[in-house]
């Protein structure tokens, strides 16, 4: 594929090191928590401890007895300050069923952790004592926990007010299913279990709200990933006329999807600021937060490939139970459907099918975690296909090779629908296999079987592909998303020649200032240190739709050049005016705008900046300021893709599995920053590690959550990770000018099957053929026994 | 309400607590610290690392009165204030290298791993990865994938060994 041109780059594609780290470095931070306003109040939240129950009373009287207590409300006490329940914005089918979410359960609580109650107090300790003198009656209901019970005629119900636990099916069938599978010469099928995880970004959430002063505005603070979005919702839901509220997303520290919502919390902040009339703050523990922050993932998938005699692939059936929690959340029920476009992977085929339930049950909601929808998807073809290679008796690698699009096919149209721009998987290939030393390791790996060493060695393979760069507004719309995937950018020239680049992206650990200032500098033709990058505020940054689906460099990248282009087309006229020639034939390059034939007639482009200012002599047609705004909305999704390399021992006598190396070449297209892009890739493998050997949200029978805290859900260290290596191949993108196609969510939609199809491997000559994630001692341990013959 | 003298990075300081007071929430809520932070209630995360007379702490686990006559360093007393003009160049190696390296993504985790990694460095001077990663077992980050900060800590070593220390 052919790049789109890009200007000579002084600063695009090579490591600058962050503009955002001084402060960050030397903890000079303003983390939502660290905020202090005078008069501020606390908050606490009184939850329920019960995953299903009707609320007969609610007493808070003894609360407002003790010391520092200020106020204290059950739901009943804030039912009228909400014009409507907690957003979904994302209603996948008409009949798709939503129950009220409102911010403060008033007579059933669906899940542990449902707030029921708030208390308002002096200082954080005594709204946390006071929580306990709030008396709820709680009438016990039957817990819904397990989605196929739940299917059932008959089941108990998570929600009193509905009369089944599907929320929606939601079909898309590609291309004759039928046929594909009816004629097939083999078809490999499997049930997969995507269990639920706990994104734990270490900044627990947090919320400061300032009722208006001098203004009729009032002021949020929120650990937030969505700003622009939390402030249209909030304005809805607490029946705040929009342009009398500002959000503002301080540092944040990391989201990965949980922070991507419209919470509980934020609302009842908001509405009791604007009450009490003084400045309220809550901050979440972790604990409470893992009841109250959305989890992630929770599926379980039953696929099949069909294929041909030799080996081609025909089609695949995919039927989904996704798991939803107790409430639809901001884009909980679309986040499964993502699936729908990305389970036939880098893979041709002549049909797919492609069904999801969404299930409610009494727990968390589930929503967005880093990848949503794609690293499910992306699990289950990949696995899948191993599988298929073993039971075809192929190399794993030749039967991705045999299906996979070429490089000279693109772009191609997949089976789904949706146009692949570019794309190389040979060369990720071929490359990784290089790195990984990919022959040598399947020679070990045959000694070590040969002597039947009781530590074996796993080799396994990932070849993903992901949609990204969230979204095309019109394919949104097709999908009934409730908005746009447009982003926005604002750049200023000052008159000193220095520039201001206003985002609508709300960066948290990914470092947009650094990059969107590369991006500007060589638009612009100014030096990196004298671009400011401003971003977070809706004060500041009027318009936006925030960071998330590795969106943000694709779209809001996309946005900073567009906008730059314009500045710089307006810069022109002003050189050309001075300068006293034709628009035609002024040239500019690096910063630098010249008359063709005589380079001694030049202005600069702060020149053109500071005349503009003055504004005594321009252009007539035109108004005196060159600063512009560009709103872009992407005309594709991006695909990034790549191929993983993961090693693993598996102590066959301990079920102990130890990641002997790992490679990761990745296509994200062209580079703004390298050293930013590898560690994106880095922290995306890590969380996609996490998931194939770590970490399990689990409840019991009841409802509880058994990992209610660090103590129990296993967020691995550095002592639990490996290194590494990662490595590049670069296929632009052709649909943006930049490109680019995104790199935040890559390294965990790969690294999950890539993991888990080692340690398959591993155990292959057992008779293991697949191995429930996480893969922990005991769960390895258990898939050996069950192979030796189920007695475990 | 128990009296308290702690000296927090060089300034002493007499303040009233309840006695049940931890550690981070003085150093943050009375003191005025930004940079200790709170990531759990499980002693897990090591986002609250200090230094409790010079050896690493979470100051969660800590009660304020057991400081009580104590000196505590935070990564706000970490860097040489006295070259203020420049604003890296007071910088301690690990704070340095942890931006060369890029060790560090939102940066939540980093305040706790710098004062995790200056106290393993006191212990063991040039450590192996193994031994950084190991040494960093207390601190969680969620961003990074530690890949970045197990480089940051051991180019940080090699610089306070007076060695070359490649960019
Ligand atoms: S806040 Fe101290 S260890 Fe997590
Ligand atoms: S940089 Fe975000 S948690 Fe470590």
């Amino acid at each position: 594929m052919t790049a789109v041109d890009t200007p000579p780059s002084a600063n695009v594609g090579v490591t600058k090191l962050r503009k955002e780290d001084a402060h960050l470095v030397t903890g000079r931070t303003s983390w939502t928590d660290n905020l202090k306003l005078p008069g501020m109040l606390h908050v606490a939240f009184v939850r329920s401890p019960m995953a299903h129950a009707k609320v007969t009373g609610v007493d808070v009287s003894a609360a407002l007895e003790q010391p520092g207590v200020v106020a204290a409300f059950s739901g009943a006490d804030l039912v009228d300050n909400w014009s409507g329940g907690l957003p979904c914005a994302w209603p996948v089918t008409e009949d798709m069923k939503s129950p009220t979410h409102l911010p403060l359960a008033t007579d059933e609580v669906r899940h542990v952790g449902d707030a029921v109650a708030v208390v308002v107090a002096r200082s954080r300790y005594q709204a946390a004592d006071a929580v306990e003198f709030v008396e709820v009656d709680y009438d016990p209901l039957p817990a819904v926990v397990d989605m196929e019970a739940a299917l059932a005629d008959g089941s108990d119900l998570a929600d009193t007010s509905l009369d089944s636990n599907k929320s929606f099916t939601w079909q898309k069938i590609d291309g004759d299913i039928d046929a594909a599978f009816d004629g097939a010469a083999h078809v490999t099928t499997r049930r997969f279990i995507n269990q639920r995880l706990i994104p734990t970004a270490i900044e627990p959430r947090a919320v400061v709200c300032a009722p208006p002063r001098e203004t009729r505005e009032t002021t949020l603070w929120s650990a937030t990933q969505v700003p622009h979005i939390l402030r249209l919702m909030l304005a809805l839901t607490c029946g705040v006329p929009e342009h009398e509220l500002r959000v503002v997303a301080p540092d944040v520290g990391g989201g990965f999807g949980s922070k991507l919502n419209v919470y509980a919390e934020e609302a009842v902040c908001l509405v009791l600021a604007r009450k009490l009339g003084q400045p309220v703050k809550w901050t979440e523990s972790r604990s409470e937060g893992y009841q109250a922050t959305i989890h992630g993932r929770d599926q379980i998938q039953d696929v099949s490939l069909a294929f041909n005699q030799d080996a081609t692939l025909r089609g695949m059936k995919v039927e989904l139970l996704a798991d939803m929690g107790a409430y639809l959340q901001l884009v909980t029920p679309g986040v499964p459907l993502l699936g729908a476009f990305m389970f036939n992977a880098i893979y041709k085929m002549d049909a797919l099918s492609f069904t999801c339930h969404g299930i409610f049950t009494n727990k968390t909601p589930t929503d967005a975690y880093r990848g949503a929808g794609r690293p499910e998807a992306t699990f289950a073809i990949e696995r899948l296909i191993d599988e298929a290679a073993n039971e075809l008796g192929m190399e794993p690698f030749e039967l991705r090779e045999r299906n996979w699009i070429k490089h000279e096919e693109f772009p191609y149209t997949t089976i789904a629908g949706i146009e692949y721009d570019s794309g190389n998987y040979e060369a990720a290939t071929a490359k990784a296999k290089e790195l990984f030393g990919y022959d040598d390791l399947r020679r070990e790996q045959q000694e070590r079987r040969d002597r039947g060493d009781k530590v074996q060695l796993g080799i396994g393979i990932s070849t993903f592909t992901e949609m990204c760069g969230l979204a095309p507004s019109r394919v949104l719309g097709s999908l009934s998303y409730g908005a746009g995937g447009w982003e926005h950018a604002s750049v200023r020239m000052l008159p000193s020649g220095k520039v201001e680049v206003i985002t609508g992206t709300s960066p948290h650990g990914q470092g947009h200032v650094t990059a969107w200032s590369q991006i500007a500098a060589d638009a612009l033709g100014v030096p990196y240190e004298d671009v400011e990058v401003r971003h977070g505020d809706t004060a500041v940054a009027h318009k936006g739709m925030d960071t998330y689906g590795s969106r943000s460099l694709v779209v809001g990248g996309y946005a900073v050049q567009s906008a730059c282009d314009k500045v710089v087309a307006k810069a022109k006229r002003v050189a050309a005016h001075l300068l006293e020639a034709s628009e035609d034939d002024i040239e500019f390059e690096a910063g630098t705008f010249s008359v063709r034939g005589s380079p001694d007639a030049s202005k600069t482009i702060q020149d053109t900046a500071l005349a503009i200012f003055a504004a005594h002599d321009y252009p007539e047609d035109m108004e005196p300021s060159l600063d512009s705004d560009a709103t872009v909305d992407p005309e594709n999704f991006s695909y990034p893709h790549g191929t993983h390399l993961c090693a693993t021992e598996v102590d066959t006598e301990t079920g102990q599995v130890t990641i002997r190396s790992y490679v990761a070449v990745d296509d994200v297209g062209k580079v703004i920053n390298p050293q930013i892009v590898e560690g994106q890739v880095h922290g995306g493998i890590a969380q996609g590690v996490a998931q194939a050997l770590y970490e399990e949200a689990v409840y019991d029978a009841d409802g509880n959550l058994s990992t209610g805290s660090l103590l129990d859900y296993y967020v691995p260290s550095a002592a639990d990770l490996p290194h590494f290596q990662t490595d590049r191949t670069e296929t632009p993108a052709t649909t943006n000018p930049l490109g680019v196609k995104g790199v935040g969510e890559a390294g965990t939609i790969a690294s999950t099957p890539a993991v888990i199809n080692a340690v398959v491997d591993a155990l292959r000559p057992m008779g293991v053929n697949d191995v429930r994630m996480p893969a922990s001692p005991r769960n390895v341990w258990e898939a050996i026994q069950a192979a030796n013959g189920g007695a475990a | 309400m128990t009296k308290l003298n702690i000296t927090v990075d060089g300034e002493v300081h007499d303040d009233d607590v309840e006695p049940r007071t931890l550690l981070v929430h003085y150093l943050r809520d009375v003191v005025g610290k930004t940079g200790t932070n709170v990531g759990c209630d499980t002693s897990n995360c090591g986002a609250c690392t200090v230094h409790l007379d010079g050896r690493s702490v979470k100051s969660c686990t800590v009660l304020a009165v057991q400081a009580d006559g104590a000196t505590v360093d935070t990564i706000e007393g970490l860097a040489d204030p006295s070259t203020n003009g420049d604003p890296t160049a007071g910088w301690h190696p690990l704070q340095k290298a942890f931006h060369t390296e890029h060790g560090l993504q939102c940066g939540y985790c980093t305040p706790g791993m710098i004062m995790a990694a200056a106290d393993l460095l006191k212990e063991n001077p040039d450590p192996s990865e193994d031994e950084v990663r190991h040494g960093l077992e207390g601190n969680l980050c969620r961003c990074t994938g530690y890949v970045n900060i197990v480089k940051a800590v051991r180019t940080a070593a090699a610089e306070m060994r007076g060695e070359e220390v490649s960019a």
